[in-house]
C-alpha cells in the first residue's frame, strides 16, 4: 500500500500532530517503508490459526464492583494548565 | 404462556407530492449500567457529587495507568442481553476508538467493535390495534462513557467535569426494523421497561442514563421488503420520547423533501434542536469519524463461563411479558390493564398483593383507577403512596361482604388516603356501615312516599321516576342504604 502526502496529512492531523507542510513527503516515505515491513507478514499463511494474544496463557483480570478509588481532585487537577472551581478549564468547544 | 400471534403494525405513510413514502428506522441506544464503580477504574459512578471528585488516574488518562475490568459491570450486560433473549458471546475482547475531544482524556474510548460481548437478541414492541413489531437486535457491547463539559459558565471557556469518564455503558444496536416513529418510542419504553426489571439501568432519561442514536432512511412502499433502502441520517443523543419521534419525523420529511425536488440524501450525522423541532447537519463531526478502532493492547479478550451465564439466567426475574401475559390469565386483566399494571415491576407487586385472594379485576380497577388516579393527580408516585396493599385489600374485603357500597367505597378511599387508618375500623367508628336491614329501607322508603304524594302519583304513569324515590331514600339515609335493595323496595311499594 502506498502513503501519498495527502494520507501522512491525514493521519497526522487525526492524531493532533503537527507536521510541516515540506516534511510530509519524507513522513509518507517512512510510513511506505514500516507498512511495507510488515506487509510481509501477509505472506504466512494463518488459516484456521487462533490470534495469539498473550505469550503466557493468562486470563483476563478482573475486579469486584466495589468503590476503591476517587476523592483525589486536587491530585487530579495537578497537570492541567487552567482548572477552576474543580473543573478542568479548557478553550470552548462548541458543536 | 398466553401468546397470541399478533400481526405486525403498518408502517407510517407519508404522503409526499409525487406519492407515498415509508421510512426505515434502527436505534442506537446507550444504556448506563447500573454499577456502583466504574468500568476500568475504583472510582465511583454516585452521580451529584464535586466535579473531578470521583476520577482515578485511568480516568485521567494518566500515563501508564493500566485499566482492570470491573466484573460486576460484565454481569449486568449479560443479564441485559438474557432479558432480550439474545446469545452470549463466552469471549469477547476491548478494542479502541480513537478521537480527541476534551472530556476524552484518554484519546480514545474502549468500546467493544469486533467482538461484542453480546450477540442476537429480540424486543416485542407492542403497539395498538392490538399489533405488534419484533425488533431484533444485533449486538449489545460494553464500552466507557465519556465526560462532561459545560459551555456556559464562562464566556471563552469550557469547563470539564470527568466523573462520567469511564463509567460502564451498554449499546444497544437494533436492526432496522422499526417503522415509525411510534414505534421508535416504544421500542426504547420498552428496552428502559426491561432494564428497569433487570436491575441493570436506572432508565433515567432526564440525566441522560438512557439516550438513543436514531438513523433514518426513506423509501417508497415496497421497497424495504425489497431491500432497496435510502441514504440514512444518523440524529445523534436524544434523550426523550418525544424527541425522538419529533426528530424521526421532521427527518424523513426532510429527506422526502430533497427527494422529491430531484436531490440526493447525504450520509450525515445530524443533531435534533428541540426548541427550533429541527435537526441539522454536524459537520464538525465528519472529519474525526475516521476512529482508527484496533484491539486494545492493555486488554486481554474477555472469556466467560457457560456456568456463570447458566447462573445468571438462573437469577433473572420475571419479565415484562411474561408477567403481562400471566395478569391477563390469572386474574382476567384485559390487556390495557395487564400493561398497566407491569409498566413497572414494584406496580405490579402492589397489585398483586393486592390481588391476592380477592377478585382481580376489581383489584385492577381499584389501583389504577383509584390509587393511581389519585396519586397521578398529587404527582406522587408509588414508592409514597399513603395506602398500602394491604389498606386497599380491605377497602375491596367490605365492599365484598357488604359492608359497605362501592359509593361509600369511594369515600373511605379518600379518608384513608388523607388521614389513614385501619379501613375496617374507620367504617365501624364513623358509621359507614351500609343498611342492608331491609326493614329500616322500607321505613325510609315509606317516609319517603308519604311525603310527596304527587310524585307518586306521576310514577304511576311515568316508572323512570322510580330513580327518583331511590335518590332521595339513599339521601335519607346518607347514602348508607344497599342501592339493590331500595330499588328493589321502591319498586315494589310503588307497584311498579
Amino acid at each position: 500500500m502506498a502513503i501519498d502526502t495527502d494520507t501522512a496529512r491525514k493521519i497526522a492531523r487525526l492524531a493532533r500532530i503537527r507536521v510541516e507542510e515540506d516534511r510530509l513527503p519524507a513522513l509518507a516515505r517512512e510510513f511506505d517503508a514500516i507498512l511495507g515491513f510488515v506487509a510481509q507478514l501477509e505472506e504466512v499463511d494463518v488459516e484456521g490459526v487462533e490470534p495469539m494474544t498473550s505469550v503466557t496463557p493468562m486470563r483476563l483480570k478482573r475486579r469486584p464492583d466495589v468503590v476503591t478509588d476517587g476523592n483525589r481532585q486536587a491530585e487530579v487537577l495537578l497537570n492541567a494548565p487552567d482548572a477552576r472551581e474543580g473543573f478542568f478549564a479548557v478553550p470552548k468547544v462548541v458543536e | 404462556m398466553l401468546d397470541l400471534a399478533l400481526p405486525a403494525p403498518r408502517p407510517k405513510v407519508i404522503e409526499g407530492v409525487t406519492g407515498p413514502w415509508e421510512m426505515v428506522i434502527g436505534l442506537e441506544v446507550h444504556a448506563q449500567i447500573a454499577s456502583r464503580a466504574k468500568l476500568f477504574s475504583g472510582a465511583s459512578t454516585e452521580v451529584g457529587a464535586e466535579p473531578n471528585s470521583q476520577v482515578s488516574f485511568v480516568d485521567a488518562g494518566m500515563p501508564g495507568m493500566l485499566p482492570v475490568l470491573n466484573e460486576g459491570c460484565i454481569e449486568q450486560a449479560v443479564r441485559t442481553g438474557l432479558g432480550l433473549r439474545a446469545r452470549i458471546n463466552l469471549r469477547s475482547a476491548f478494542d479502541r476508538k480513537n478521537y480527541f475531544y476534551p472530556d476524552l482524556p484518554q484519546g480514545y474510548q474502549i468500546s467493544q467493535l469486533f467482538h461484542p460481548l453480546v450477540g442476537e437478541g429480540e424486543v416485542f414492541v407492542d403497539m395498538p390495534g392490538p399489533s405488534r413489531r419484533i425488533v431484533r437486535i444485533e449486538r449489545i457491547h460494553v464500552e466507557q462513557d465519556a465526560g462532561k463539559s459545560i459551555h456556559d459558565m464562562d464566556p471563552a471557556l469550557s469547563f470539564v467535569d470527568l466523573n462520567r469518564t469511564g463509567v460502564a455503558l451498554m449499546e444497544i444496536v437494533s436492526r432496522p426494523d422499526i417503522r415509525s416513529p411510534e414505534e421508535a418510542a416504544a421500542y426504547v419504553a420498552k428496552l428502559r421497561q426491561i432494564m428497569r426489571y433487570l436491575g441493570t439501568c436506572d432508565g433515567d432519561m432526564q440525566h441522560g442514563n438512557l439516550r438513543a442514536d436514531v438513523n433514518v432512511s426513506v423509501c417508497r412502499p415496497g421497497d424495504y421488503e425489497a431491500g432497496r433502502w435510502g441514504t440514512r441520517c444518523e440524529i445523534k443523543n436524544m434523550n426523550s420520547l418525544r424527541f425522538i419521534q419529533q426528530a424521526i419525523d421532521y427527518e424523513a420529511r426532510r429527506q422526502i423533501a430533497i427527494l422529491e425536488d430531484g436531490g440526493t440524501v447525504v450520509q450525515e450525522t445530524r443533531l435534533y434542536d428541540p426548541e427550533r423541532g429541527e435537526t441539522r447537519s454536524m459537520r464538525s463531526k465528519e472529519e474525526a469519524h475516521d476512529y482508527r478502532y484496533f484491539p486494545d493492547p492493555d486488554l486481554l479478550p474477555l472469556e466467560i463461563d457457560q456456568d456463570w451465564v447458566d447462573a445468571i439466567a438462573a437469577s433473572l426475574p420475571e419479565l415484562p411479558d411474561a408477567k403481562k401475559a400471566r395478569f391477563m390469565a390469572q386474574y382476567g386483566l384485559s390487556d390495557y390493564d395487564a400493561s398497566v399494571l407491569t409498566v413497572e415491576a414494584s406496580d405490579a407487586d402492589y397489585f398483586e398483593a393486592v390481588a391476592r385472594g380477592r377478585d382481580g379485576k376489581q383489584a385492577a380497577n381499584w389501583v389504577i383507577n383509584d390509587l393511581f388516579g389519585r396519586l397521578k393527580k398529587d404527582g406522587r408516585s408509588l414508592a409514597d403512596s399513603p395506602v398500602s396493599p394491604d389498606q386497599l385489600g380491605r377497602i375491596i374485603d367490605l365492599i365484598a361482604d357488604g359492608s359497605i357500597s362501592g359509593k361509600i367505597a369511594k369515600d373511605l378511599f379518600e379518608i384513608v388516603y388523607t388521614e389513614g387508618g385501619d379501613p375496617v375500623r374507620i367504617v365501624e367508628e364513623r358509621g359507614m356501615r351500609q343498611v342492608t336491614d331491609t326493614a329500616a329501607i322500607e321505613r325510609a322508603v315509606d317516609e319517603v312516599i308519604a311525603a310527596n304524594p304527587a310524585q307518586v302519583e306521576k310514577a304511576k304513569t311515568q316508572p323512570k321516576l322510580a330513580g327518583w324515590f331511590v335518590g332521595q331514600v339513599m339521601k335519607a339515609t346518607g347514602g348508607k342504604a344497599n342501592p339493590a335493595a331500595v330499588n328493589e323496595i321502591v319498586a315494589r311499594k310503588l307497584g311498579l
